[in-house]
């Protein structure tokens, strides 16, 4: 290699999406049900809107609204179906049809949480799968068998922890023989747990923030998880065999503040949204630290990365900017 | 009467009349050859009494009529020079001290040159290469004392020791290279050496000699001047010779200890520079300094305190003090009396810069030698003295003498309180405090070969720990755990350098929001956001400020730190100077009036000559007036921002476009013929005109008038010295304006009234006073208006340029005087060839 040169100059964003004329809270990819199947972005916005863009076309394809004017903090698409889960704050979980161009809500879940925390799926045999969303406790966790939406069970901290809302939450299972499935949860106190969901019980915990846990992210094939919370750092945590949680490292931050965590899916890049308008890109191995995206006048909310690689960043001056940084080999 | 000696004086007479009268050549030579039996070593007829009798009494006449009888007719009597070598072998076996006498003698009596004068000088050449001076120096040195030999000893020493000067008054330009103090002095250091290994001999052989010939002589050459040249040699032979003989190391020691006292300063000083290292010293001098007072008075007051000598110097003498026990008291008693002055509050103030840099230097440098127990038992003289030298050198206005006080005051108290919490100034490292810190730091230990190379120890032994930090910075964090297949060559990472503090994003919008932000808020982000913004908020919207110029000023003048605000202190000058700038007048008018006013801070009246001169800056910069009338509406991005504004405003500046427009323009158009197409700079009158009474005069009427808190005239010489500077930076400003006349006769009389002043900031300020009022005052108006006070300030600016102790205060008085004869030259050309 030659001398070392100049850092490269911040990146631009590859394009911005206007037009959801309130503050952007949940981003989601998804591929386009009929035709070639080219790539989609959700939104879910403060006004309720759930706005469906073409990335190609760069417009708004369709807007569902279904949460009656409250804020949509949670999008998801399920890998079978064509179908669109969205979290609102109108206490209510939908689910949407979005095969053939229709946009109908065909199933809804009443949440019993007032809170923020965003809901997490499970695919397990299709076309059953695993819903965890907030319970009606305050500290609860409520795992539904849908589509038959029976309660498996409600996952409650023994008494006396003191761990306060959930915050975030992450439903995976080993891929190895026994799928079992496991929930990570972002406490209020700053704490990650690891739930058994069949046993009920906690595996393991670890206070590794002062501050809510705002957002988690987990690498399963690597058992190593990050965190990020209201304070300024990150923590990054990995998972033994005996399946207790240990914290590997922290990060310090510039500013405080991290709205969500997102792992690109090759493993190889974090993306943060932070409080400070500013998303910032990590290599995920080493955590060192590779891009510091400073495009948004107001706080970044969510993040979210394609299959191929491009990075969504949604914020609360109403724009989505669009990022194509070191693309997937 | 004994017969032999009779005998020999007849035959010496029958010689001499022999010599003198005849012509025949063959005669001659049987008479030569005769007498020349008793000069020879080998048994012969004469007996070694005869010998030694016609050496005593019969030898210089014969040389004489030798002499006389040198002539181109007389050499050639014999052919193929047999005469002449016959002749010279006389003066080359004899012995040695009357031949060189006669040689002197004969070409110092020899007018003019001839061929007698070419001859001798010749022959004497040819003694000197014969090595016949170690001869002459060894026999001095092994004869015992005769009475009456002391004018003989004296003659002797004044013709060897200033043989050049003596042969130049001769020979003048015809003198042969080794006459010539470069060629002499160094043979004569090599005659010398052999001399004493001669005496080094005899003593091995249990005779008993005298050195007393030789420190003589190195003495008087070192009187002379001529040490270097001769010590260049000796000090290094001596050196090798001494490295492990102890009979050489007396011989030298005896040698330093019959110098005479009135050579000892220049033979020592001499030494001491010519010597490699402290032990080179030690074993040359040995005990000298503990057995000769004046060497003592030598090495530890005159060196320490008169001569400034170089660091590589100082270290070989106080390493020569600490070298052996019985000498460290000295080296004590120095640091003590080092420090005494350095702590003197006149030598603080009178003595030149370099002097006290040399204390300084000898000072750390005895710290550095000097044990903790020998630190230890002084420590209460040491401390006083350190204190009173700490406040005299903080009080000085000069940077550099504050650095030296600093760094003496931090090595001390760390060496006499290594336990304690360490004392630290905050000075900004430069060559200056680099240099004294390097001669604390711990050396490798003294051995033989390092000693040659000290001043180079530190250096060499710094770059390595510097390599290994360099080395060890890039390779960041080892991450080695995981090992994954994939590089991380493809993630570069971009530029991360705009990941600031994030800032909320409460900065004023209008100029009075800001101004009340400033004086209320109780928010410190708020404020420091309104502090941020005051500049440009000023910039844009003149008038709104000059509706509330004063008191914006007074909110920023009384300020205080609250929140450690980074660029603090630049933020306020640049929102005060943008005040006055905008609103000259009235802004200048409070400002002045505070800089008198009772309850300020030396630091804020020192900030308030600040702005003054930065804003008289601003205001007089050509160019600025057209910038300042297309300024008017408050249009985006805020055009024509002055220079000193900086970056407040947007960074890129919009005003680009016209330059694009204009270049393109220029691209598309053909010219027919090229004209100039440079814009020429804008004409405009110096705005700083109007108000340059306003800054100037309320300033300089009050200086002499003492307030409770402020006293320019007493203790805050500081300031007085800043405001000189200031002064003279706005009369320098207020160039081609009609109030500069007025200016400069108030000026110069604030500089009589002041011209002694003892501090040389001050006295640095006035000189650059004069200096800008020669420089701003049109010369006409000089000569009609000043022209009194003028010859005055030029007698005292020869006086500074040749006495001060400062050099900076000397150099600008020589700028003054060359600027006054400028002003002279041009109106009396013809006075001045």
């Amino acid at each position: 290699m030659a001398a070392p040169t100049l850092p490269r100059p911040q990146p631009d964003p590859q394009f911005v999406l206007r037009g959801t004329q309130s503050a952007v809270h949940a981003l989601h990819f998804c591929r386009e049900a009929q035709g070639q199947g080219c790539q989609l972005l959700l939104s879910g916005s403060l006004s309720g809107l759930v706005h469906v863009w073409s990335l190609q076309t760069r417009r708004a394809l369709a807007t569902l609204d279904g949460h009656e004017g409250q804020c949509v903090t949670w999008l998801q698409t399920l890998p079978h179906g064509h179908q669109l889960l969205s979290q609102g704050r109108d206490q209510r979980l939908c689910l949407w049809d979005l095969a053939e161009g229709r946009n109908a809500i065909v199933d809804s879940v009443h949440l019993k949480s007032v809170g923020f925390c965003r809901s997490t799926v499970l695919a397990r045999a299709p076309p059953r799968w695993m819903l965890a969303m907030p319970g009606g406790g305050n500290d609860e966790v409520e795992i539904l068998e849908m589509p038959s939406k029976t309660s498996v069970c409600t996952l409650k901290p023994e008494a006396g922890a003191k761990l306060g809302m959930p915050m975030c939450l992450e439903l995976w299972q080993q891929a190895d023989s026994s799928p079992r499935p496991r929930l990570l949860t972002g406490y209020e106190d700053g704490s990650v747990a690891l739930w058994d969901v069949s046993e009920r019980k906690v595996y393991s915990r670890i206070a590794c923030h002062t501050e809510p846990v705002m957002g988690l992210d987990f690498d399963s094939q690597k058992s190593r998880g990050v965190s990020g919370s209201a304070e300024k750092a990150l923590a990054v945590w990995s998972l033994d065999e005996q399946q207790a949680l240990k914290v590997c490292r922290t990060h310090e931050l510039t500013n405080p503040g991290i709205a969500d965590v997102v792992i690109r899916p090759d493993r190889k890049l974090l993306a943060t949204a932070g409080w400070d308008h500013r998303v910032r890109i990590f290599h995920w191995r080493t955590m060192k630290p590779l891009a510091v995206l400073d495009f948004h006048t107001s706080a970044v909310n969510c993040v979210a990365f394609a299959s191929d690689g491009l990075l969504a960043a949604g914020s609360g001056d109403r724009r989505i900017s669009v990022w194509s940084l070191y693309q997937c080999t | 009467m004994d017969p032999a000696p009779c005998s020999v004086r007849l035959a010496v007479r029958d010689a001499i009349r022999t010599l003198s009268s005849s012509e025949d050549g063959a005669c001659i030579s049987a008479t030569l050859g005769s007498l020349k039996g008793y000069l020879g070593d080998a048994e012969g007829p004469p007996l070694p009494s005869e010998k030694a009798e016609f050496a005593r009494l019969h030898f210089s006449p014969l040389l004489r009529c030798l002499v006389g009888r040198l002539s181109p007719d007389w050499l050639e009597l014999l052919p193929a020079g047999q005469l002449e070598e016959l002749w010279a072998s006389f003066f080359l076996e004899g012995p040695a001290d009357q031949a060189f006498l006669v040689l002197m003698e004969a070409i110092e009596g020899t007018a003019g040159p001839s061929y007698r004068l070419r001859k001798l000088a010749q022959l004497l050449e040819r003694f000197l290469r014969a090595g016949r001076v170690a001869v002459l120096a060894a026999a001095r040195c092994q004869q015992q004392t005769q009475p009456g030999s002391a004018l003989l000893q004296e003659t002797l020493l004044r013709k060897v020791a200033c043989l050049p000067d003596l042969l130049s008054n001769r020979l003048q330009h015809e003198s042969p290279a080794l006459f010539l103090p470069q060629g002499y002095f160094p043979l004569l250091a090599e005659e010398l050496v052999r001399a004493l290994h001669t005496v080094a001999d005899a003593l091995r052989g249990g005779t008993d000699c005298s050195l007393a010939f030789a420190s003589q002589l190195l003495g008087k050459v070192c009187i002379h001047g001529r040490r270097k040249q001769l010590l260049d040699v000796l000090v290094p032979r001596l050196a090798a010779l001494t490295q492990d003989d102890g009979l050489w190391q007396r011989v030298c020691w005896h040698l330093m200890e019959r110098v005479p006292d009135r050579a000892m300063e220049a033979v020592l000083m001499g030494l001491i520079e010519a010597a490699p290292g402290p032990e080179v010293l030690s074993r040359l001098l040995g005990s000298l300094v503990l057995k000769s007072k004046k060497a003592q008075y030598v090495m530890t007051r005159k060196a320490l305190f008169q001569h400034q000598c170089t660091t590589a110097v100082l270290q070989s003498l106080l390493g020569y003090l600490a070298a052996d026990s019985r000498r460290r008291p000295l080296l004590v008693q120095a640091l003590k009396e080092l420090l005494e002055t350095w702590g003197s509050r006149s030598a603080v103030r009178h003595t030149p810069l370099s002097q006290q840099l040399h204390v300084a230097k000898a000072i750390l440098v005895c710290l550095a030698r000097l044990g903790e127990a020998e630190l230890q038992d002084i420590r209460e003289e040491l401390l006083a003295s350190m204190m009173a030298g700490i406040h005299n050198h903080l009080d000085s206005s000069l940077p550099s003498v504050r650095h030296l006080g600093m760094v003496v005051a931090e090595v001390l108290s760390a060496r006499l309180h290594p336990e304690g919490p360490p004392l630290k100034f905050q000075y900004e490292e430069d060559e200056l405090t680099r240099e004294l810190l390097a001669l604390v730091a711990p050396r490798p230990a003294d051995g033989g070969p390092s000693a040659s190379g000290l001043p180079t120890a530190p250096a060499t032994t710094g770059t390595p720990a510097d390599d290994g930090r360099d080395v060890g910075m890039p390779q960041g964090p080892p991450d080695g755990a995981d090992s994954e297949l994939d590089s991380d060559d493809e993630f570069v990472p971009y530029d991360m350098s705009g990941d600031q503090q994030l800032r909320s994003s409460k900065a004023p919008v209008y100029i009075r929001d800001c101004l009340e932000a400033l004086l209320t808020s109780e928010d410190w982000e708020r404020w420091e956001a309104a502090l941020r913004a005051v500049q440009g908020l000023i910039y844009r919207s003149p008038a709104a400020t000059r509706e509330v110029s004063v008191e914006l000023a007074q909110a920023l003048l009384h300020m205080e730190e609250k929140t450690c605000v980074a660029g603090f202190e630049g933020l306020r000058r640049a929102g005060l100077v943008a005040i006055t700038v905008t609103d000259p007048a009235r802004v200048a008018e409070y400002l002045t009036a505070q800089f008198y006013a009772l309850n300020y801070s030396l630091r804020q009246r020192m900030d308030i000559l600040d702005v003054l001169t930065l804003a008289a800056h601003e205001l007089s910069r050509p160019g600025r007036g057209s910038a300042a009338s297309r300024r008017g509406a408050p249009g985006p991005g805020g055009r024509g921002e002055p220079a000193l504004s900086g970056s407040q405003l947007s960074g890129v500046a919009p005003a680009g476009w016209r330059a694009v427009v204009e270049e393109r323009i220029r691209n598309k158009t053909r010219r027919f013929s090229k004209g100039s197409s440079r814009l020429d700079p804008v004409c405009s009158p110096n705005e700083f005109n109007a108000v340059a009474g306003c800054f100037f005069f309320p300033l300089i009427q009050r200086f002499d008038r003492p307030l409770v808190t402020f006293d320019l005239l007493g203790d805050d010489h500081l300031v007085l010295g800043r405001l000189a500077h200031t002064l003279g930076a706005l009369m320098y400003l207020a160039v081609n304006t009609t109030a500069a006349l007025p200016m400069g006769r108030a000026l110069l009389e604030f500089v009589w009234a002041l011209r002694f002043h003892t501090d040389a900031y001050v006295r640095q300020g006035l000189l650059s006073a004069i200096a800008s009022i020669l420089l701003s005052i049109p010369k006409g108006q000089l000569l009609g208006g000043l022209a009194e006070e003028l010859l005055e300030a030029r007698a005292w600016l020869a006086g500074v340029a040749e006495e001060d102790p400062d050099g900076d205060c000397r150099a600008l008085a020589v700028r003054a005087l060359l600027l006054t004869e400028k002003l002279r030259d041009s109106f009396l050309p013809s006075l001045c060839p």
